[in-house]
């Protein structure tokens, strides 16, 4: 692996790690699998990259692009408690319509942010190289949300999701309105779902409707490779754990693709493959130890 | 304080599983009552708690709480006003979070949680403070998950969180029955203790005739989803279990089932 694949890999390990700790945060704090996320960093990506081009500070369409994103989130949590629709598929049907409104904010498939300025523009001008700037400005929001997301789950409001997605019934008890905590939850994940999404159509210049393709699998092999290498023992190392699996998981694809055996080799198209592979493998390795661990 | 009246509610209505479960219930709880709910196998007791705390919406009939009407409010706005204490110990705590984060999600019932911290220096004071009242030596695991407590320390500590907040009505469900005989008995002197010294307005929902009768100053039986028994102050005191037993032959006029009713 060359040391700019490695560059290439933390980049996009850091920048997804963004949309890990959203679906963290539906799958593990709020135990809501949600599939929204496949939608909903495009539509961040979408936002993002039509405010820059009718001229918004990208920055700022950072922010437009996390508040579509709430939005669509909490629109699957709407779905899901208040018309009493299975969050799976709540978060399917909710995934499925922001296919058609992704196009519709773009004014066709995709848009390319070729010649305008992105947030990585002011770095580069300092002279820095692209392979350092954009993990160096990656890896900066990451820790931010991460400090941030630690920071939310020990407050009140977030120790009432916690016990939301732990004991539905205790907290409903403490006074608790769980389709609120529900809705903010999901809400907020696909929030920092869209601001991944928006950063990645910043970073490779352009935002696209199938960018979205495979992100929960991605998400969710990220939780859950991270969760087996650094651990979940308490709260905010499982938090970090989140970054950390995208990482991992972004290292052991661009591992993958480089791989050659004869005349055979990886292409990107098989990434889904991979990722599906991997996912099973995670979450069925901690059976498999037992059941070879008693033999 | 409280009042049900004409409280009527089924389960799978308009299916052929109908059933019943509350008939026409008419009851008003006193400030001070402590009442001990009796009766057989789906008499109705747990769904009259249940109907209480809103977990479940009456088909007719009303819950009038100080004069307001409560029928429709959903079950997390009653919490503000009632504390709960379920069968199953794992249902009351969170498993996954601490010791005084359970508590401190107790300490905010009913009010509004915004961005401050969930456990603050001063709450945990409060809290080991609290935690000595049950004995339990859990003052020194303020830390500890939940989860790596057993049953009847997970119980002992949801009783102290329903009523860390003077609750107005405290609804304990079957609370002693899912856990071994001897433990059984501390929570229930716990219980006891809690309720005499706050004289905290309480239901429980008992299989157990002597405690039903031992414990609280008047007792109603269910059966078949009504109230065929109440009986209150020097009644109740001078009540045996032979007493209950005739009085419901008296008004049912037929054989009493032998259940769990009869394991006292």
């Amino acid at each position: 692996m060359t040391f700019f694949a490695l560059m290439g890999a933390l980049e996009q390990g850091l920048v997804y790690g963004i949309m890990v700790l959203g679906v963290y945060l539906t799958f593990r704090i709020l135990d809501f699998p949600d599939l929204t996320v496949d939608g909903s960093l495009p539509l961040g990506a979408a936002v993002s990259a039509v405010c820059i081009t009718q001229g918004m500070h990208p920055a700022l369409s950072l922010l437009a692009a996390m508040a579509a994103g709430f939005l669509a989130g909490a629109l699957t949590g709407l779905l899901n408690t208040k018309l009493g629709i299975l969050h799976l598929l709540a978060s399917i049907l909710t995934m499925t319509a922001l296919y058609s409104v992704n196009i519709r904010i773009m004014g066709g498939p995709n848009v390319s942010l070729l010649g305008v300025d992105t947030v990585l523009d002011p770095l580069m001008r300092t002279g820095l190289p692209g392979y350092y700037a954009s993990p160096l400005l990656f890896a900066v929001l990451a820790a931010a949300v991460i400090l941030a997301l630690i920071w939310f789950l020990y407050t009140e409001m977030g120790q009432a999701m916690l016990a939301t997605g732990d004991n539905r019934q205790m907290i409903t008890s403490q006074g608790v309105d769980t389709h609120k905590v529900i809705i903010l939850g999901v809400g907020l994940s696909n929030a920092l779902v869209a601001l991944a999404g928006g950063l990645i159509a910043q970073n490779q210049g352009a935002a696209d409707v199938n960018m979205g393709v495979g992100t929960i699998v991605a998400g969710l092999a990220s939780v859950i490779v991270g969760e087996t290498v650094f651990g979940n023992r308490s709260l905010p190392r499982a938090v970090v754990a989140a970054v950390v699996g995208s990482i991992i998981y972004r290292v052991a694809i661009a591992l993958a693709l480089g791989l050659k055996i004869g005349s055979f080799s990886f292409t990107p198209s098989d990434l889904n493959l991979i990722t599906a592979l991997l996912v099973v493998v995670a979450l069925t390795a901690p059976r498999l130890k037992k059941r070879f661990g008693k033999c | 304080m409280l009042e049900l009246s004409g409280l009527t509610l089924y389960f799978h209505k308009g299916s052929i599983n109908e059933v019943r479960a509350l008939s026409d219930v008419n009851l008003t709880i006193h400030e001070g009552d402590f009442i001990t709910v009796i009766g057989s196998n789906g008499a109705g007791k747990s769904t009259l708690l249940s109907a209480l705390a809103g977990s479940y919406a009456p088909h007719s009939g009303s819950v009038t709480m100080r004069g307001q009407d409560i029928t429709r409010w959903p079950e997390h706005k009653r919490a503000r006003f009632m504390g709960r204490v379920f069968q199953d110990p794992l249902r009351g705590t969170c498993a996954s979070l601490s010791i005084a984060q359970n508590m401190a999600l107790a300490l905010r019932r009913g009010k509004w949680r915004g961005l401050t911290r969930g456990v603050t220096a001063a709450d945990r004071r409060l809290f080991a403070a609290e935690v000595k009242k049950i004995g339990l030596g859990l003052e020194s695991r303020l830390d500890d998950r939940i989860g790596l407590l057993s049953g009847g320390q997970r119980q002992a500590l949801t009783l102290l969180m329903a009523t860390m907040v003077r609750p107005d009505l405290l609804l304990l469900d079957e609370h002693t029955a899912a856990l071994d005989p001897k433990t059984a008995n501390q929570t229930l002197l716990l219980t006891e203790h809690l309720v005499t010294s706050q004289s905290l307005t309480t239901l429980m929902v008992t299989h157990n005739m002597n405690q039903a009768i031992k414990l609280g100053n008047r007792l109603i039986m269910l059966h078949q989803g009504e109230i065929i028994l109440d009986v209150a102050g020097k009644a109740k005191e001078e009540l045996t279990v032979n007493d209950l037993l005739a009085q419901f032959y008296k008004v049912k006029g037929e054989e009493f089932s032998s259940d769990k009713m009869l394991l006292t």
